[in-house]
């Protein structure tokens, strides 16, 4: 890892906590994501891992606690929030592509609307994306016209194209049908070599052993334990998390 | 049968039908304004916009058209000199658009915010996620898909407004059909029947397309999920 010296915390957040009217699910949350990190939360379903993601981007308020983007607070509402939103991008389990746009206009919709970049320019940076995450022949067609697989890796270009200084991703192949999570993960993959900062739920382990520097395993909105993944899936700390693995293999 | 003929020399019908079709243009293009911007305030995180929006629509909706169309001519017209053009004419027609607007724009609304219920809540959030604002989410992302999803329901408050159209006759609107055949049975006490058919088939040549172009329209243009 890097010295502190060297650090640059991108996402920080500080004894967050979120309830769900009598659900606490977010417990005193404390992480910090550097530059470059690629983080892996696991858990349980419903150990808050999606409420994490979402909050990192206020898709989803907290109840107190701080959570900083590159040293920025982020704000309550409007134009800012948009303008940080802008920085962080977030690909979603179900893919989320605009359903009545086609793929092209799916990924320049940010870039023009959002940062000012002209149409032809947006388009040649949209079309080179398309083009890295393998589906350039598909610009012209409709989202429901695509496979599972090529919408979520359309999906992660529509984000790259914002030029984000972090990633979320919330469980982004568990919609997939399974010959088609590889051809996303290692989009992903791809994406982690090249130093993008990303925080990824999932429960591949294949993706969590060759992409990621840590490990933050949750249960019951709490961070239990936090490891490498060689350390978290060959020696984990808590009961939780050795009760968690060893269904997770048995699936 | 030529008894029956005469009516058409005696009146100008198609010019009376040709009223009420103008009276729904404008009116359609008004309270489709009128009901974006209402939807637009319903489905807005300021809650002052929602309850207002809430409140006209309640309130609009819950009220009789004819009330609505009486007081433009007889309250804001003749108590308080409100007035839309000089000439007698155009003045009542244009107060009928405005009041035959705001009444359906509470439908149109309505009529939306269904549409905007067919669209999936994850499209707003990744608009959200890639920075666009509120506004922007709305106009690019959620009402093309909720208006793709509200053809049928708006094709119907279009034919309600059509119909309506007749209720201008209570603001003075004396041009239109309903009005026109009003005179026609008072003078033509031989035929009434035939011309209470002719008016309701006339109604319903011009009400039918509406029917089968939307619901073609609907499946033509709905969003592939
Ligand atoms: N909008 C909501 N209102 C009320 N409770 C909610 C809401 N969203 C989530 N929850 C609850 O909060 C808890 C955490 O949900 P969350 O979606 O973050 O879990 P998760 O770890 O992502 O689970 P999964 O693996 O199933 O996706 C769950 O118990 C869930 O039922
Ligand atoms: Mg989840």
């Amino acid at each position: 890892m890097t010295s502190p010296a060297q650090t640059h915390v991108l996402v920080d957040l500080q004894s967050v906590n979120k309830h769900y009217g009598p659900l606490h699910v977010l417990q005193n949350i404390n992480l910090q994501v550097t530059k470059g990190e690629v983080v892996v939360v696991i858990g349980p379903s419903g150990s808050g891992k999606s409420t994490l993601c979402r909050a990192i981007n206020r898709l989803e308020t907290i109840d107190d606690g701080d959570i900083f983007i590159d040293g920025k607070k982020i704000p309550a509402e409007g134009k800012e929030l948009a303008r940080m939103r802008a920085d962080v991008g977030m690909v979603f389990q179900s893919f989320n592509l605009f359903a009545h746009k086609n793929i092209l206009e799916n990924v320049t919709l940010g870039p023009i609307k959002v940062r000012g970049v002209a149409k032809p320019e947006a388009e040649k940076d949209a079309m080179a994306l398309l083009e890295r995450v393998g589906v350039g022949k598909q610009a012209n067609k409709l989202p429901a016209q695509l496979s599972g697989g090529q919408q979520q890796r359309v999906a992660i270009a529509r984000a790259l194209a914002m030029k984000p200084k972090v990633m979320l991703f919330d469980e982004p192949t568990s919609a997939l049908d399974p010959e088609m999570i590889q051809e996303v993960l290692d989009v992903m993959i791809g994406l982690a070599k090249d130093g993008m900062t990303m925080i990824v739920v999932t429960h591949e382990m294949g993706f969590a052993r060759r992409a990621a520097d840590r490990v933050v395993f949750m249960a019951d909105g709490q961070i239990v334990e936090e490891a490498t993944p060689e350390q978290f899936f060959t020696n984990p700390q808590s009961t939780r998390a050795k009760d968690f693995l060893s269904k997770l293999i048995t699936n | 049968m030529d008894n029956y003929l005469s009516l058409f020399t005696q009146y100008n019908i198609p010019a009376a039908f040709w009223v009420n079709i103008q009276l729904t243009f404008w009116a359609a293009i008004g309270a489709l304004v009128i009901g974006t911007i209402l939807a637009l305030m319903r489905i807005s995180p300021v809650p002052s916009f929602e309850a207002f929006g809430a409140g006209y629509v309640n309130i609009i909706r819950n009220t009789p058209l004819t009330i609505i169309l009486l007081f433009g001519v007889l309250a804001l017209y003749n108590q308080l000199g409100f007035r839309l053009s000089d000439d007698f004419q155009t003045n009542f027609f244009r107060l009928a658009v405005m009041g035959l607007s705001i009444y359906h724009a509470a439908f149109v609304c309505e009529a939306i915010r269904s549409g905007v219920n067919t669209v999936p809540q994850g499209q707003a959030e990744a608009a959200r996620a890639i920075g666009l604002g509120f506004l922007q989410s709305a106009s690019l992302v959620i009402l093309p898909q909720a208006f793709r999803g509200a053809i049928v329901p708006l094709g119907n408050v279009l034919i309600a407004l059509i119909k309506n159209t007749t209720v201008a006759a209570v603001g003075s609107v004396a041009v239109e059909a309903s009005s026109v055949m009003k005179t026609a049975l008072e003078f033509r006490g031989d035929i009434i029947i035939p011309i209470f058919l002719t008016f309701a088939i006339g109604f319903v040549i011009i009400v039918i397309p509406v029917g089968l172009l939307t619901t073609w329209l609907s499946k033509k243009l709905a969003v592939a999920r």
